[in-house]
């Protein structure tokens, strides 16, 4: 703290506070590595503007044995015991400092690409973002990420520290020359202002303070810049949106309806109108715990109750009706993956937007970006820490702004339905199939439409496979009349059950082939080893056959028992109609080996193809 | 396209304490409208009744007040865990609190720990909180079936809180994993949860000691005298002042209580809580002390630096 705050302090209290109370309030993002010094510029403004406490400046001392002058700043800001041990900071943290003119609030997040997570989630809430650039190395890869990254998270201001100038001896041209390269890098990227400051965080260099060894550089300080960058978002002064949180309804005579602002003004006595119903009214009162407003904006938490007895309640949206947001089914949007365990495109995640909560499809992954080289790669699907695009389906229609256009409305985040972990982080890009410009009709038209959902199984095969510890397969016999093939198929089967796996025959009846080819795969859908021995003599039925079930879950068995035993079996039957499989799966032939050591060669055929969880314990259950 | 009205765009700038109750506000109505059972839990400090406040604020705009009493606007109850052994005029505040605003108010006590003589000479802070007020919390989550408890914790306290999150995920027994925590963005909480967990919801997590203590002088709220200097019984132990606050405080041996003026930076457990000597007696002198001095907060509550990083152990076993 400065002194004449000090002073002032001392001095005229009242006024102080008076003026305190004036304070903006800014949010920030400061992303490095371990090594980049983050934490020691971080612990340097909060040391520097009188944040540190005595008690807290002496557990650090304590911490690191050090006595006297030197304090390593880095230990202000660093949290969880098993951080402390491993040295390194694993989560976002937050911090708090204050000037004259503003309140800082810092998201502290690890810069390395294996935390992208905790930078996208650090960044959500800033106003801008802070890099770390170590003078000695220059501009790494990982720089470029975290200025894509800030790009994504639409921080408007973009700020570039290039730390440990002192290291290289306060050298203009180090500097310049990383200021050339980021300029051009982040001039497409769409950030309202790029700055770059010379800093040492260590020595306090240009942090607080102007420092003497850099005369050659002009521009502010870095708490200069916090304190002087523009705040407030451009669409806090736009298209009114307010997102309905909770009907506040004391007795029959009041009902309001309870919101943060997430965009623009309203007015008493605007029209509005409720989505999705469509219904419009006209603005009664804006209520507050103080008393009534007659104008409100974002982000004000406020009530507001309309003229009209009109059906209203959360998940729902107030808006201007000349002013709508998009009304969609099918979106598209930056997506970043935040799970250990993969995106499944094939599951239906639970999707959180406003205040609204809707099941949703991925329909595509169109692509991911490589975080080493920032190029746009195919897909199927997103790992933990991974940033990608893709297309979805909602079960009913989202209202939503571009996220470029309005943070608020932008956003979403995806939950597993299962386990109830939030799993990815989204920002909007707009409707699927790219119109900019929607009418009215077409909005309700939207509104009123049906689930946006394909009606289809919401148990993808991986979450089958984790449930029932094996995949769905289709086991098919083929062999001459009289080779024994339903033998075979019900000592599978029992074999199976024995193991604890969950198998059935696909019994003969009196239907025809393509019967049993339904029959076949709806078994193998639903996770079953499906054993079947229906006749299928010719070529032609084995393609149908591996047509319908598909080849990665087939396995053919010929079951090539000796011709003169089949036909001294079956001796009605049309043995010349045979024809032998060409690629059998495996082959097994019932006059040379006994029933059960013919479902243990089909076993180890299913075993070596990752059919089952456990592949040890189908060992050891032999 | 009209122009834009300067003026008007510039008045439209909320100061940072209002920008702080306008998130405050919205975690609260997240909260409520997602849960099932939620509760306020009410500890009759500062935080509290900032957040009783915000509470207020949320869903009892002007207008919407009913005859039986403001609080009864709250779509959940307040519950205090009461360890036995607060000041007395904790207790009184909190009486009059609940009786002014007609809240519907629950109150909890560890009968066990009552009645196995729990108190905080003989067992020692450690011990003596486990049981009185972090186990009798999880009694009164688990009997009341409460999904949601509001706290007034802020991230500013202390070190191992700068990582909480507003939505403070929570076991079936009532533990804190700092690993298995959700990410947390924009203003998009997941409270979703299965049958006995919960989250534990903290509406003042962006809000530090000098936010709360400028809250209350802007907005007038009530806070316990005890944190106004005063002439008080105390005797001086492990370097700070302890007041003797009824008949059940043990002296040492040669321990004779002085008449000195204090005030408490924090409130809980009467021979747990240090008080400093002072002078302040408006809220503007306590804001004109705290900025000039620069011991920080947590330093006069004694449960907390039994060892270093114990709040994270705390934590971890229940405790707010």
């Amino acid at each position: 703290m400065q002194s004449t705050e000090t002073d002032l302090i001392r001095r005229d209290i009242s006024g102080y506070l008076a003026s305190y109370q004036q304070k903006e309030l800014l949010r920030f993002v400061a992303v490095g590595s371990v090594d980049d010094g983050k934490s020691t510029l971080i612990g340097r403004l909060l040391h520097d503007t009188g944040m540190v406490y005595e008690d807290q400046l002496a557990a650090v001392k304590r911490a690191t044995q050090m006595e006297g002058e030197e304090i390593d700043f880095s230990l202000f800001t660093d949290g969880l015991k098993a951080e402390r041990e491993q040295g390194i900071t694993i989560d976002v943290a937050y911090r708090y400092f204050a000037t004259e003119r503003r309140k800082f609030i810092i998201a502290d997040t690890p810069g390395h690409v294996q935390y992208t997570r905790n930078m996208v989630t650090g960044a959500s809430t800033a106003d801008v973002a802070i890099i770390l650039v170590d003078a000695r190395l220059g501009v790494l890869q990982q720089t470029k990420r975290h200025a894509y990254i800030a790009a994504l998270l639409g921080i408007p201001h973009f700020t570039i520290c290039v730390n440990k100038m002192d290291l290289v001896g306060y050298d203009r041209g180090v500097y310049e020359r990383i200021q050339a390269q980021l300029s051009e890098f982040t001039k497409d990227l769409g950030f309202t202002s790029v700055t770059f400051i010379p800093i040492s965080a260590l020595k306090g260099s240009n942090v607080v303070a102007k420092s003497e060894h850099t005369p050659w550089y002009e521009g502010k300080t870095v708490l200069e810049h916090l304190e002087t960058v523009p705040v407030g978002l451009s669409y806090e002064q736009s298209h009114f949106r307010m997102p309905i949180q909770f009907v506040i309804r004391p007795n029959l005579d009041y009902r309001g309806f309870a919101g943060q602002i997430a965009g623009g003004v309203l007015k008493k006595g605007d029209e509005v109108m409720v989505l999705p119903s469509g219904k419009r009214s006209r603005v009664k009162s804006i209520d507050t715990f103080d008393g009534s407003l007659d104008e409100a904006f974002a982000p004000q938490s406020v009530c507001v109750r309309l003229e009209h007895e009109i059906d209203c309640s959360r998940g729902d949206m107030l808006v201007h009706p000349n002013d709508l947001p998009v009304v969609e089914r099918h979106v598209e949007a930056h997506l970043v993956w935040m799970s250990e365990k993969a995106l499944d495109p094939q599951k239906t995640y639970i999707l959180k937007h406003t205040s609204q909560s809707a099941r949703v499809q991925i329909d595509h992954v169109r692509w991911k970006k490589d975080l080493d080289t920032l190029q746009e790669v195919p897909a199927a699907t997103l790992d933990l820490n991974e940033i990608g695009r893709i297309a979805f389906s909602t079960h009913r229609a989202l209202f939503f702004d571009a996220y470029t256009t309005n943070r608020q409305t932008g956003a979403f985040i995806l939950v597993d339905s299962l386990t109830n972990d939030t799993v990815g982080a989204g920002m909007i890009v707009g409707p699927a199939d790219g119109a900019e410009k929607q009418d009215l009709d077409a909005a309700m038209k939207e509104l009123r439409a049906g689930s946006g959902l394909t009606p289809k199984t919401q148990v993808s095969p991986r979450e089958r496979f984790e449930r029932m510890g094996q995949k769905g397969a289709v086991v098919w016999l083929v062999g001459r009349p009289g080779s024994g093939r339903w033998s075979l198929a019900y000592a599978l089967e029992r074999r199976l059950f024995d193991l604890g796996r969950t198998a059935t025959v696909v019994d003969p009846t009196d239907e025809d082939l393509r019967s049993m080819l339904s029959a076949a795969k709806a078994g193998a859908d639903a996770g079953l080893v499906t054993v079947c021995a229906f006749p299928s003599y010719q070529r032609a039925d084995r393609k149908a056959l591996r047509d319908k079930v598909g080849s990665e879950r087939l396995v053919v068995v010929y079951v090539n028992t000796d011709e003169k035993l089949c036909r001294e079996r079956r001796p009605d039957a049309d043995h010349d109609a045979f024809e032998a499989p060409q690629h059998p799966d495996v082959t097994v032939a019932l006059d040379q080996v006994r029933l059960d050591e013919a479902a243990e060669t089909i076993l180890d055929v299913l075993g070596e193809r990752g059919q089952f969880t456990d592949a040890r314990a189908y060992a050891r259950g032999r | 396209m009209s122009q834009i009205d300067v003026s008007s765009v510039l008045a439209r700038r909320l100061t940072h304490l209002q920008l702080l109750e306008a998130e405050s506000i919205h975690i609260l109505r997240e909260a409520a409208a997602e849960f099932d059972r939620p509760v306020m839990l009410y500890s009759i400090g500062k935080d509290s009744s900032v957040m009783l406040r915000l509470a207020l604020k949320a869903f009892a705009p002007k207008g919407a007040i009913t005859t039986e009493g403001i609080g009864r606007a709250l779509p959940f109850p307040l519950m205090h865990i009461n360890t036995t052994w607060k000041f007395r005029e904790m207790i009184a505040f909190r009486d009059a609190t609940a009786k002014g605003l007609a809240f519907n108010f629950i109150e909890h006590i560890n009968e066990e720990g009552v009645k196995a003589g729990m108190n905080p000479f003989d067992h020692g802070s450690n011990e003596y909180t486990g049981v009185m007020k972090t186990v009798a919390l999880k009694q009164a989550l688990s009997k009341h079936e409460f999904d949601c408890a509001f706290g007034g914790a802020r991230r500013d306290e202390e070190r191992s809180r700068a990582k909480e999150r507003v939505y403070s995920f929570r076991d079936r027994f009532h533990q804190w994993d700092p690993k298995n925590q959700r990410p947390e963005l924009w203003n998009l909480y997941n409270g979703r949860i299965r049958k006995g967990e919960s989250v534990r919801v903290f509406p003042l997590s962006n809000w530090t000691e000098l936010d709360v203590w400028l809250y209350v002088l802007v907005e007038k709220i009530p806070v316990v005298p005890l944190y106004f200097a005063a002439e008080r019984p105390v005797v001086k132990r492990d370097g700070t002042w302890i007041m003797v606050d009824d008949d059940r405080m043990r002296l040492e041996p040669g321990e004779k209580p002085v008449m000195k003026k204090v005030r408490f930076r924090t409130l809980g457990c009467y021979p747990l809580s240090g008080a400093v000597e002072s002078e302040a007696t408006t809220v503007e002198e306590i804001i004109q002390e705290m900025l000039l001095t620069k011991v920080s907060e947590r330093q006069g509550r004694m449960i907390d630096h039994d060892q270093d990083g114990s709040m994270e152990l705390k934590k971890r076993e229940g405790y707010f």
